[in-house]
C-alpha cells in the first residue's frame, strides 16, 4: 500500500488510539472488534451481512494469491476483497 | 367452464412465495415441494429468472413462487429489486403473495435472521423454514426452533431439504397458510445496528451461535487453500477437467460417430436410392450425428463441474482465482461460468446468473463465446491433422499439440482482454462489493447430481433435434439444388462434382469469394463458413458434403481430400498451411452459433448485446484471419 493512501485513511480514522487499524491489515487468527466509524460509511451490502459497530470478527485466511480474505462474523464466514473492507476499522481484542 | 379452469379457481389457489439468501437451501426446498416441475420464465423487463411451481401432495392448490436469492430487502442487484417489488406488491402482473416462507440456513442463523427481520416488517402471514438442521446437530449445535417460533410469533419448522426430511411437515404447514399469524410487533429494521442487536439477542436465546465450526471443512481447507499448495492443487483440478474432455470422452464419441455412420450405411442399403434418402442420410442423420457426438464430452464436463460445485470446491476455486479475475475487472464467480464455457458457451452464459453484479454478469455473458467450446474441437482437429506436420518439437510435445494449445490460449486471452475492454468502456462503473461464501464440504447425493447433469444435457439433445436438423436440411437443399440432368458419359464422382458446381450453395460461395479471398479462402470454405453460422460443427459436415467423400464421419478421407484439393484451372493447391491457419483463427474468434446468440438475447433481455457480440467477434475474426494469412504467407 502506498504511503499516501495510508495517510488518507489515517486522516479518516477517529481518535481511537494506536490499536485501531483497517480490517484489510488485520492478521489472520486475530479476533477484533469493529469500531464506530462515522466518516467512512460502511457499504450497505456489508452492513446487511452484519458488519455493524461493536461486532467481533476474525480474518481466517487469505487466498493463496493474497486476496480476497475469508472473514468469520456472527458465526458464519464470508470472503471479501481487501479493497472493499479497507474502510472498516477494527481494534484487536484479547481472546 | 372447463374442468381444468374450475380446478385453478383463483379464490381457492394459495399463492406462497419463498424468500431466502443464496445458498440457504431455498431452491432445494422448492424442488422437494414441487417435484422439480417448475415453470421457468423471466420477469418482464429485467434479466431475472422467475420460477413457479405447483406444490405436490397437498389438500389445497398451492402455487409456490421461488423468489431470487437475496441477502436483504435493501436491493443492490436486479434480483433483489424483484424480491422487494413482489413483497411490496409493486411488480406488475405478479399477484401479491398470500403468505411468505423465509428459508434460512441453520448453520448461519444470525445472517438469516437479518433477512427475517426485514420480511416480518411486511406484516404478512409468514413462516420460517430452517434448513440444514442435520448439519447444525452434527456440529454439536442445539437450535430451539420452538423458542424461535415463540419469539418471532410465527410458525418455524426445520428441514433437511436434500434428503427430504421434514418436507412432508412443510406441506402440512403450507396448507394452513391462511391461518398463519402475523407478528404483533415486527423487529426493528431501519437501523442496521438496532437490527443486528435484535438478531444477536434472538440468536443467543435459541442457541444459534453454538454450532462449532465444521472441523472436517477446516481440515480440508487447510490443505486445499494452503498458501503455497493451493495454486498447484487448483491447477491440478483444472488439468483433470481438461484431461476428461480430451481423453475420457473419446471412446464414447467414437462409438456414437460409428453408430451414426452405420445407421447411414444401413439406410442407404435399405431405402431406394433417391433424393429423399439423400435428405435423410446427408441432411438429417449427418446433422444430428455431428451434434450428438459431443454428448459424452458434455456429460463428463457437467458431471465434474456439478460434482465440484456440490462438494464445495467450486467456491474455493472462485476464491483462489478471484485476484486474477480482478485484474481484468471481473470476479471469482465469473470464473465458474467461463469454465463451463469450455464445454459449451450456453451453460456458461446461464451459469453467469450466479454473478451478483449486473455489469460483471453482462461482461461474463459477452466473453463466454471466446472460450474454446467443444463444437470448435472437430474443426480444429480436422484442420490441424490435415495441414500441420506431425513433428516433435520439444521432447514429447508435438507441433500439432502445440498449435491446439495455442488456439485454446488465444481464446482465453481474448476473453480476458475483451472483459478488460468492456469493463473500462461500455460496462464501466463503481466496482460492486464482492462477497463469496465457502460452504462446508458436503458429500453430494447421486440423485441431485444426476438431475443436474440430465437438465444440462437435455438442452443439447433438444438442440440436435431442432436447430441442427433444420440447418442441415437447408444446407443439404442448397448443395443439391437446382438439379442438373444426369450425364451418362461422366463417372459418378464427376457427376457429383458437376452437380455441386451448379448448386445454389456454389453460387453463394462464388459470390462470397471477393470478401474472403484476402483471407486465403476459396468458395468452398465460403460455403462452409456460411453454413457454420448456424453451428460451428456444421463446418466439418459441410466440407464432407462439398468434397464428396461420402460419409461425413470418414475423417481420414476428408483430411486427405482437403490436403490435396487443387484448383482445376491453375493446378495450385486450393488449401495451404497459411489458409488453414487463417481459418483456425477465424474459428477462434467468430460467434458462429445461433443457439448462443438466442440464449444471449434471452439472458440479457435484449438483442442489442448479442448483436454487439456478433459484430465484435466477426470483426476480430476477419481481422485476425487476414493478419494470420499475410504473416503465414510471408514467413512459412
Amino acid at each position: 500500500m502506498s504511503p499516501e493512501t495510508t495517510a488518507a485513511q489515517a486522516a479518516h480514522r477517529p481518535p481511537k488510539g494506536p490499536a485501531c487499524r483497517s480490517l484489510s491489515d488485520l492478521d489472520p487468527g486475530v479476533r477484533a472488534r469493529l469500531c464506530h466509524h462515522s466518516e467512512h460509511p460502511v457499504p450497505t451490502r456489508l452492513r446487511d451481512l452484519g458488519f455493524v459497530p461493536d461486532t467481533t470478527l476474525m480474518v481466517l485466511r487469505q487466498a493463496p494469491l493474497g486476496d480476497p480474505l475469508e472473514v468469520e462474523i456472527r458465526g458464519y464466514r464470508v470472503c471479501l476483497r481487501r479493497a472493499d473492507i479497507a474502510a472498516l476499522c477494527v481494534v484487536p481484542v484479547a481472546q | 367452464m372447463s374442468a381444468s379452469a374450475a380446478l385453478s379457481d383463483p379464490i381457492e389457489t394459495l399463492h406462497i412465495a419463498l424468500v431466502g439468501s443464496p445458498n440457504s437451501g431455498k431452491t432445494t426446498l422448492f424442488n422437494a415441494l414441487t417435484g422439480s416441475r417448475a415453470k421457468v420464465g423471466n420477469y418482464p423487463g429485467v434479466t431475472v429468472e422467475r420460477r413457479e411451481g405447483e406444490v405436490r401432495d397437498v389438500a389445497v392448490p398451492i402455487r409456490l413462487l421461488d423468489l431470487p436469492g437475496t441477502y436483504s430487502l435493501d436491493p443492490e442487484t436486479p434480483d433483489e429489486e424483484v424480491v422487494r417489488e413482489v413483497l411490496a406488491g409493486e411488480r406488475a402482473n405478479e399477484p401479491v403473495p398470500d403468505a411468505l416462507v423465509v428459508v434460512i440456513d441453520g448453520t448461519t442463523l444470525a445472517r438469516g435472521l437479518g433477512l427475517v427481520a426485514q420480511v416480518l416488517q411486511a406484516r404478512r402471514p409468514t413462516a420460517i423454514v430452517v434448513t440444514m438442521i442435520d448439519e447444525v446437530r452434527a456440529r454439536g449445535g442445539r437450535l430451539d426452533l420452538g423458542k424461535l417460533s415463540r419469539i418471532l410469533g410465527v410458525p418455524v419448522m426445520g428441514v433437511v431439504g436434500h434428503r427430504g426430511v421434514g418436507v412432508a411437515d412443510v406441506r402440512g404447514l403450507l396448507e394452513r397458510a391462511r391461518r398463519w399469524a402475523t407478528p404483533a410487533e415486527p423487529p426493528p429494521v431501519d437501523d442496521h445496528e438496532a437490527r443486528f442487536a435484535w438478531v444477536d439477542r434472538v440468536a443467543a436465546d435459541v442457541g444459534g451461535f453454538s454450532p462449532a465450526r465444521d472441523k472436517r471443512t477446516d481440515r480440508i481447507d487447510r490443505v486445499l487453500l494452503h498458501p503455497l499448495g493451493g495454486i498447484p492443487i487448483f491447477a491440478g483440478v483444472m488439468v483433470l477437467l481438461f484431461q476428461s474432455i480430451f481423453s475420457w470422452a473419446v471412446p464414447a464419441m467414437d462409438w456414437i460417430d460409428g453408430a451414426f455412420g452405420a445407421l447411414g450405411g444401413l439406410s442407404r442399403s435399405v431405402l431406394p436410392a433417391g433424393l429423399l434418402t439423400d435428405l435423410w442420410v446427408d441432411g438429417v442423420l449427418a446433422g444430428v450425428g455431428s451434434v450428438l457426438v459431443f454428448l459424452p464430452q458434455i456429460v463428463i464436463v457437467f458431471t465434474l463441474i456439478h460434482l465440484l460445485e456440490d462438494v464445495g470446491y467450486m467456491a474455493r476455486a472462485a476464491f483462489v482465482v478471484d485476484r486474477v479475475m480482478g485484474w481484468v475487472g471481473l470476479q471469482g464467480r465469473c470464473f465458474v461460468a467461463l469454465l463451463s464455457s469450455y464445454a459449451c458457451a450456453i451453460p456458461g452464459i446461464m451459469a453467469a446468473r450466479a454473478v451478483a453484479s449486473p455489469r460483471d454478469r453482462l461482461a461474463t455473458i459477452l466473453i463466454a463465446p471466446f472460450m474454446t467450446c467443444s463444437a470448435r474441437l472437430p474443426v480444429y482437429t480436422l484442420l490441424i491433422a490435415a495441414f500441420v506436420p506431425a513433428e516433435r518439437v520439444l521432447g514429447p510435445l508435438g507441433l500439432q499439440g502445440l498449435v491446439m494449445l495455442g488456439l485454446y490460449l488465444m481464446g482465453a486471452l481474448t476473453a480476458l482482454g475483451s472483459a478488460a475492454l468492456l469493463k473500462s468502456t461500455l460496462l464501466r462503473g463503481k466496482v460492486a462489493t464482492f462477497y463469496l461464501e465457502l460452504p462446508p464440504y458436503r458429500i453430494p447425493t447421486a440423485r441431485l447430481l444426476f438431475t443436474q447433469v440430465w437438465r444440462s444435457s437435455r438442452s443439447f439433445i433438444k438442440r440436435a433435434g431442432t436447430l441442427i436438423v433444420v440447418a442441415s436440411i437447408i444446407l443439404w437443399a442448397l448443395l443439391s439444388f437446382p438439379r442438373i440432368p444426369v450425364d451418362a458419359s461422366l463417372s459418378q464422382g464427376a457427376q457429383a462434382q458437376a452437380q455441386l458446381q451448379a448448386s445454389a450453395a456454389a453460387r453463394i460461395g462464388h459470390a462470397l469469394e471477393p470478401v474472403i479471398e484476402p483471407l486465403g479462402f476459396d468458395w468452398k470454405i465460403g460455403v462452409g463458413l456460411l453454413a457454420s453460422l448456424a453451428a460451428r460443427e456444421v463446418m466439418v459436415a459441410t466440407l464432407a458434403q462439398i468434397y464428396a467423400v461420402g460419409d461425413a464421419d470418414n475423417f481420414e478421407g476428408l483430411r486427405h481430400a482437403l490436403a490435396n484439393d487443387r484448383d482445376p484451372q491453375t493446378g495450385e493447391r486450393s488449401f495451404t498451411l497459411a489458409s488453414a491457419l487463417a481459418l483456425l483463427v477465424f474459428f477462434v474468434f467468430a460467434l458462429q452459433c445461433m443457439s448462443t446468440v438466442v440464449v444471449m438475447a434471452r439472458e440479457t433481455g435484449s438483442w442489442r448485446w448479442p448483436a454487439l457480440a456478433f459484430g465484435y467477434m466477426l470483426a476480430l475474426a476477419y481481422g485476425g484471419s487476414f493478419v494470420t494469412y499475410r504473416l503465414a504467407t510471408a514467413f512459412l
